[in-house]
């Protein structure tokens, strides 16, 4: 079975590190508000390689989140009466027990989010997750880099734009997107390549305008994403020659009032095997919680987590330049 | 190599204004104007700026726009129409020049 850490950390360029920008702003140490979502990745196996990837997720990867472990997530859930849970991955519709967990949150009353990659969705097994996500009233957070073939396909393989097409096309039918049911269908912006996203409302009118005109495709809401120096992504930034200038624009564009905002601040992310983190990306570089808080699910103490101090490092930038960054889009 | 051009320069344009101080203000402050939102979108600026910059061949301000049309939500098609409207524009204005080409000789001419 793969399992990987791809380090503890990165190099800071010769950059002014996270924490003298934290200092600067007055943020330092960058401490939890509390904790109100956790973020579960029930596991690094994809049907995609996605060249964006932080989690360098694929068809190869062998961390799938156990029953047990979804077992300590509902606990935790129900007990410390955290509202919202976030699932992602990989492609979680690939956990063999992705459906029962989600059924077992909304048993318990927690708000379900899911990422997706909309290419899953029309493949065999899966053609009535649109249904499934429908009567269980889960927010579907869907990526899509762009509204053209030639640049999705690029970014994440032959094929995809069109198979996306369809599953939104499938998600629309169960009543995604069209307003006034309850049933939220945002998508994920990446930009395809070393450099920030553009503003969220402008590319969010451009993707609605496209989408809806040449397709007759509808969502609720887009969210941007500044691509983390992560995983495949890093590979990238470091064969193409990009990574020093794309952590300067990082660096160079820091916002104090996207880093008063970072989701980490509000998340607890849990790994496959039940290891807990501040957030996804540090998930990725195996920075497990810290300074005095509990590094496994199974010895969660609400009370330090809710206070913690965040693990932070180089790879933060991402977070906070410009508007910020964070699984829900701008920050700030 | 010696070169005219080198793309470090770019960021070193507001050192232009050491000797002029006051114009680089009222240059920078317009300049950022002029690509705000406005009745275009900053995507739309950014692809009118790219396709200037290859008309007048300005290499900073290629590069630059490339980056910028990007970072606003233009992709690779967008932007190569865009420099094909300017080279349109730009071989079309020399070929408009033909027909007082044509007036010059057809009036000299047997």
């Amino acid at each position: 079975m793969a399992v990987r850490h791809r380090g503890h950390g990165m190099d800071d360029h010769g950059l002014k590190s996270f924490s003298q920008s934290l200092k600067e702003s007055g943020l330092y140490p960058l401490t939890s508000r509390g904790v109100t979502t956790l973020q579960v990745n029930v596991g690094a196996l994809c049907n995609q390689s996605c060249l964006h990837c932080h989690v360098d997720a694929g068809p190869r990867r062998g961390e799938v989140m156990p029953k047990r472990v979804m077992e300590s997530c509902l606990r935790v859930v129900d007990e410390c009466d955290i509202p919202v849970v976030d699932i992602t991955g990989g492609a979680p519709e690939m956990n063999p027990d992705y459906r029962w967990f989600i059924e077992e949150c909304v048993r318990l009353g927690s708000r379900v989010k899911t990422r997706t990659n909309l290419t899953v969705l029309v493949e065999d097994g899966f053609e009535d997750m649109p249904e499934f996500f429908a009567r269980n009233r889960v927010e579907v957070i869907a990526s899509l880099p762009y509204y053209t073939e030639r640049t999705t396909d690029r970014m994440r393989g032959p094929g995809t734009f069109r198979a996306s097409l369809d599953a939104l096309k499938r998600l629309n039918r169960a009543g995604y997107g069209s307003g006034g049911n309850g049933l939220v269908l945002n998508l994920a912006y990446n930009p395809c390549g070393a450099y920030l996203p553009p503003s969220q409302a402008s590319i969010e009118r451009d993707f609605r305008r496209e989408l809806e005109g040449r397709f007759g495709i509808r969502f609720t809401n887009l969210f941007t994403i500044t691509n983390m120096p992560l995983g495949r992504f890093r590979d990238f930034l470091e064969g193409s020659g990009n990574m020093r200038s794309y952590m300067e624009r990082l660096v160079g564009l820091f916002n104090p009032a996207a880093a008063a905002n970072v989701m980490c601040r509000e998340t607890l992310s849990v790994g496959w095997d039940g290891t807990l983190f501040d957030c996804d990306f540090n998930q990725m570089l195996g920075l497990v919680c810290a300074h005095g808080a509990p590094s496994h699910i199974d010895d969660l103490d609400r009370e330090t987590l809710d206070c913690r101090t965040i693990v932070t490092g180089m790879h933060c930038y991402g977070c906070t330049a410009g508007a910020g960054s964070s699984c829900g889009g701008e920050v700030a | 190599m010696e070169t005219y051009y080198d793309p470090h320069d770019l960021s070193d344009f507001a050192s232009v204004g050491e000797c002029a101080p006051e114009l680089w203000k009222k240059f920078s402050e317009w300049y950022s104007s002029v690509f705000k939102e406005g009745a275009l979108s900053e995507r739309e600026k950014a692809l009118i700026a790219l396709a200037v910059a290859h008309a007048v061949q300005c290499p900073y301000c290629i590069d630059a726009f490339t980056k910028s049309s990007l970072e606003k939500g233009a992709d690779m098609e967008q932007m190569t129409e865009a420099v094909h409207v300017a080279s349109a524009i730009r071989g079309g204005a020399s070929l408009v020049h033909g027909v007082q080409m044509k007036k010059i000789a057809e009036k000299i001419g047997l």
